[in-house]
């Protein structure tokens, strides 16, 4: 499962080569489970997310709920969102930890025009190569879950690795190794589905949640994160969960298909320039016509010059 | 266009045409000023850096084609931009100093309707009542103006695309894409009709003359109007200075 071998690229941004290596071995996917019915809320998760990944510890930001900061940020790729919900007259706490979804398809690879600084590892995880992000922003509104961020100072684009440095050498990823509630779990995406499912049944049955069931949403050919909600019905509740995440269609038609055509266009239209010179001729400047007695003359002459 | 508009342009043309020259020879007429060709080559040369490192980002095919001519692709990114914005400039002056003569005209329309002949050099010359520019030329220039209203409006939404609305930005990428390929196809038309097509048509954007077949043959309206008033071929011609 979690081994250097599922580590082969499979995708690579704005590349007009082949992808070296694809479909040599093969790969099982990658998934990450998070169990939003048992987090806690304790925050290991984004203390680890922080140490493995060398970040320094920022500023947070109090907005009168137990929540770090507003948002994910480019050095903050792990936060739990903290929402008081109301169910049945009782109050509850929905406590998502938002990170990168890693979808099949993602929406930041589909928008980068850099070629190389986003590749989708045939395991599933989605990473930024920053020594080849050219700073232009472009996942940033291609990803439906608003999780890349730009840091200023460096012009580049950061965001979950999903540590794939550390599935690489078969360990899970630092946020799953601190989880004391063992909300979290990483295996194969089949694994992962299989226990989720499990949870949810136990949920409808046990707990009394008849909508809870599984976030892995199809529009964006699933996701590598995947959660288990108490009403997968409404994910909107959880910190602004999309129902239904898309890729902007400017970013898979216009680019795939509206872009080649434009370049063969203009290329077709250079080659027609050429040929117009070839077969048509230029417009020379005509000469002055000759005012003269002789009708004979004046008659090539208006022959000449219809 | 308002009067102080024109008195910019105006001001504009007196003082370049002051440090700069036209030299006219004998059988030549004047057709572009120091300051319009100023213009046009500071437009030209923003308008094709703007271009290349555009489509160094347009396209994978031509990435690492490209983004070495401008430094890599971050450079080029952040390049960008800016040659976008000297282009935005320089044209909003070429705009003023042309829109008077780019102003449509029932000639032009009429030339419109002949443009198979045009194309098809049917005809030696041109219309008797095309004047100093003709439709096509016009076309071209209102093209531009309309593309360049798109790209600076999507082009600043794009520079600026992390703080702006996630659909906004997928939204200007495409017009951006599709001002520039509106804008490339009058390029290639107009270097062509500038060198190849018509020769004698380059050097007016260089030294600034053409010669008296040349404006007869291609904007005799034109040659019509300046051959009236200009100076005769027996006198002395001094360098003018326009």
């Amino acid at each position: 499962m979690s081994n250097p071998q599922t580590m082969q690229i499979q995708e690579i941004s704005a590349h007009s080569g082949p992808v070296p290596g694809q479909g040599t071995q093969r790969a099982a996917k990658v998934c990450k489970y998070i169990d939003v019915t048992t987090c806690i809320g304790c925050k290991a998760c984004e203390v680890a997310c922080v140490e493995w990944n060398d970040h320094p510890f920022r500023e947070t930001s109090f907005d009168n709920t137990y929540q770090t900061m507003a948002s994910t940020e480019w050095n903050y790729w792990n936060l739990i969102k903290f929402v008081e919900h109301e169910r049945d007259g009782n109050f509850m706490w929905l406590m998502r930890k938002d990170q990168c979804m890693h979808c099949e398809d993602p929406g930041c690879l589909r928008a980068c025009p850099a070629d190389g600084a986003i590749i989708k590892y045939q395991n599933g995880i989605v990473d930024f190569q920053q020594e080849n992000c050219i700073g232009c922003g472009y996942c940033i509104s291609g990803c439906p879950f608003d999780i890349p961020k730009f840091n200023p100072q460096t012009k580049k684009v950061f965001k979950c690795t999903l540590c794939s440095d550390r599935v690489g050498q078969g360990l899970e990823p630092a946020c799953i190794k601190a989880c004391p509630t063992g909300c979290l779990h990483f295996g194969t995406k089949q694994e992962m589905v299989q226990i989720a499912r499990a949870r949810v049944s136990q949920l409808q049955t046990e707990s009394g949640f008849a909508n809870a069931g599984v976030y892995d949403p199809p529009s964006i050919g699933g996701t590598h994160v995947i959660y288990v909600l108490h009403d997968v019905t409404q994910p909107e509740l959880y910190g602004g969960l999309p129902a239904n995440p898309v890729i902007p269609p400017s970013y898979t038609v216009w680019k795939w298909l509206a872009k080649p055509m434009g370049l063969i266009m203009a290329g077709l239209g250079v080659l027609a320039v050429f040929f117009h010179r070839v077969t048509v001729g230029p417009k020379l400047p005509q000469p002055e016509p000759v005012i003269t007695e002789h009708p004979d003359e004046a008659e090539s002459d208006r022959r000449e010059t219809p | 266009m308002s009067s102080s508009v024109e008195r910019i342009d105006r001001e504009a043309r007196e003082e370049f045409g002051r440090r700069g020259r036209t030299v006219v020879h004998r059988g030549e007429l004047l057709r572009h000023p120091v300051y319009t060709r100023v213009l046009h080559w500071s437009v030209a040369i923003s308008f094709v850096l703007s271009l290349l490192s555009g489509f160094a980002i347009y396209s994978p095919w031509l990435y690492r084609w490209l983004t070495p001519l401008f430094g890599g692709g971050a450079m080029t990114r952040f390049l960008h931009p800016w040659f976008g914005l000297a282009f935005t400039i320089a044209f909003f002056f070429q705009f003023l100093n042309w829109f008077a003569p780019m102003r449509w005209t029932s000639a032009d329309s009429r030339w419109m309707r002949r443009l198979r002949a045009y194309v098809t050099n049917q005809e030696k010359s041109e219309p008797k009542e095309t004047g100093f520019f003709n439709a096509g030329q016009k076309l071209y220039f209102w093209l531009i103006a309309l593309s360049a209203i798109l790209f600076l409006i999507t082009g600043v939404l794009l520079w600026f695309d992390d703080v702006v609305l996630r659909w906004l930005v997928a939204v200007s990428y495409v017009v951006h894409d599709l001002a520039a390929l509106i804008m490339l196809a009058g390029f290639i038309i107009h270097i062509y009709e500038g060198t190849a097509a018509a020769p004698g048509t380059f050097r007016s954007m260089t030294d600034g003359t053409v010669t008296r077949d040349w404006a007869r043959t291609h904007h005799p309206a034109w040659y019509e109007e300046v051959a009236k008033n200009e100076p005769r071929e027996d006198r002395d011609n001094r360098p003018t200075s326009t």
